[in-house]
């Protein structure tokens, strides 16, 4: 015997209250007015209008990536650094544990979040979703706050002004597309996964609340 | 209404609404996304004590363990966390020295104290204010990963120096101590059920 789904309600993860579901217009969220919490909501931009920032941030990525985001000059000595070259750096010197964490935290959730999105938004609108969409979609929710590019950006900064007192420091192209990616990863971590569990069509409002969400 | 008193669970993962058959002994599956159907998260108060001593303990070393080692011609220099921050102060960087300070030592400890408390709420619940508790867990789990900011800057910085014998600059064992403990904090956040703290409200219904 399995659990059989209510479809017309919606639960609070925070305080547990239960509410019907309504259809809400666009840019609008459900909140509960017992605690607060967003429940549920139209997002402002259609999935298809999600695909450009995704796509944009990908190209962003790999130019941060490939690109230095500093150059260093001292005494006639010249370095570029990159992320990468960085947790090399300290892979090397016996640091593994440290360089599996920034690794993991900077490159491969932010990597795994923007093509897991760009898939889940081409298969959204299907009538029928490949199985794969589920199971990578509860991934991606269980993953994505590990994702710390936002938090990098700002040690970027920190470590550009310590920088600034020992040697000459010239901003690379990497360190421009960190910056982009920063914002448009923010714009894509404000499109609210719970829509993409929802049916692509919009369902008939339901009636009979048990309780109004504001 | 409380999902709980109407016989209902909430799929954590798709946050589906799913009635569960009586007769079911183990936790079904969600029959959207198959992760399991659980009233609460299993175990949430012990798993974030775990967490929350595995944190606590180191975050000794973290603090007292160097986490930069500076080689230069000018010889060679540990830095913690703490003479960091007293470094930027004292070169006339307040305001980052304030930053720095703030997300590496205010906000771990705040963090865990924090934890550490709503779970003694909802053992004890008294006559708390569970708006006001509600939105500390809210606040502790927006700001818990900015504490990682010290492991970025050192992983930076020991990418970007490297100049020889001019100037090189190593982790320290208290850099991943660091790491760690903003890892088990995070681990211990996402291990307590804010709807536990709602629970034993005495109220069977809505309060509002
Ligand atoms: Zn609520
Ligand atoms: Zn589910």
């Amino acid at each position: 015997m399995s659990a059989v789904a209510e479809d017309g309600l919606c639960a609070c993860p925070e305080c547990d209250a239960l509410y019907v579901r309504h259809a809400l217009p666009p840019g609008m969220k459900a909140r509960c007015t017992r605690c607060g919490t967003t429940l549920y909501r139209a997002p402002r931009r259609r999935s298809d209008q999600m695909l450009p920032v995704v796509i944009a941030a990908l190209i962003t990525f790999i130019i941060a990536n490939t690109h230095p985001i500093v150059t260093l000059r001292a005494q006639g000595l010249v370095n570029e650094a990159t992320l990468l070259a960085s947790i090399v750096s300290l892979w090397r010197e016996g640091q593994e544990p440290m360089a599996a964490l920034v690794f993991a935290t900077t490159w491969v959730v932010p990597l795994f979040d923007l093509l897991t999105m760009l898939f889940l938004l081409l298969m959204y609108r299907r009538a029928v979703r490949p199985p794969l969409y589920t199971r990578l979609l509860r991934l991606l929710q269980a993953i994505r706050p590990w994702g710390m590019i936002e938090v990098l950006m700002l040690g970027v900064m920190v470590s550009l002004i310590k920088l600034a007192k020992m040697a000459d420091v010239l901003p690379g192209p990497g360190l421009w597309a960190f910056i982009a990616l920063t914002v448009l990863l923010a714009v894509i971590l404000s499109y609210d996964l719970r829509v993409l569990w929802q049916p692509s069509a919009p369902r008939q409002p339901e009636t009979a609340p048990l309780g109004q969400p504001r | 209404m409380r999902a709980r008193a109407a016989g209902l669970r909430v799929c954590p993962a798709c946050q589906q609404v799913c009635r569960i058959p009586a007769e079911a002994a183990t936790p079904p599956g969600c029959p959207r996304c198959g992760a399991r159907l659980h009233d609460r998260k299993p175990d949430s108060l012990t798993r974030t004590w775990a967490y929350l001593i595995a944190a606590l303990i180191l975050y000794i070393p973290a603090n007292l363990l160097p986490i930069m080692r500076t080689e230069s011609l000018l010889g060679v220099s540990d830095d913690t966390i703490l003479s960091g921050v007293v470094y930027f102060w004292i070169s006339g960087s307040a305001g980052l020295a304030t930053l720095i300070f703030t997300v590496s030592i205010v906000v771990p400890l705040a963090k865990m104290a924090t934890l550490a408390y709503l779970t003694c709420r909802v053992r004890w619940p008294g006559q708390a204010d569970r708006h006001q508790l509600g939105r500390l867990y809210k606040l502790v789990e927006l700001v818990g990963r900015w504490s990682m900011l010290d492991v970025f800057v050192v992983a930076l910085m020991v990418g970007m120096v490297q100049f020889q014998s001019l100037a090189s600059i190593k982790a320290g064992a208290g850099a991943i101590a660091f790491g760690a403990v903003v890892v088990l904090s995070m681990l211990a956040a996402n291990s307590f059920d804010p709807r536990l703290l709602w629970d034993n409200d005495g109220s069977p219904d809505d309060d509002r």
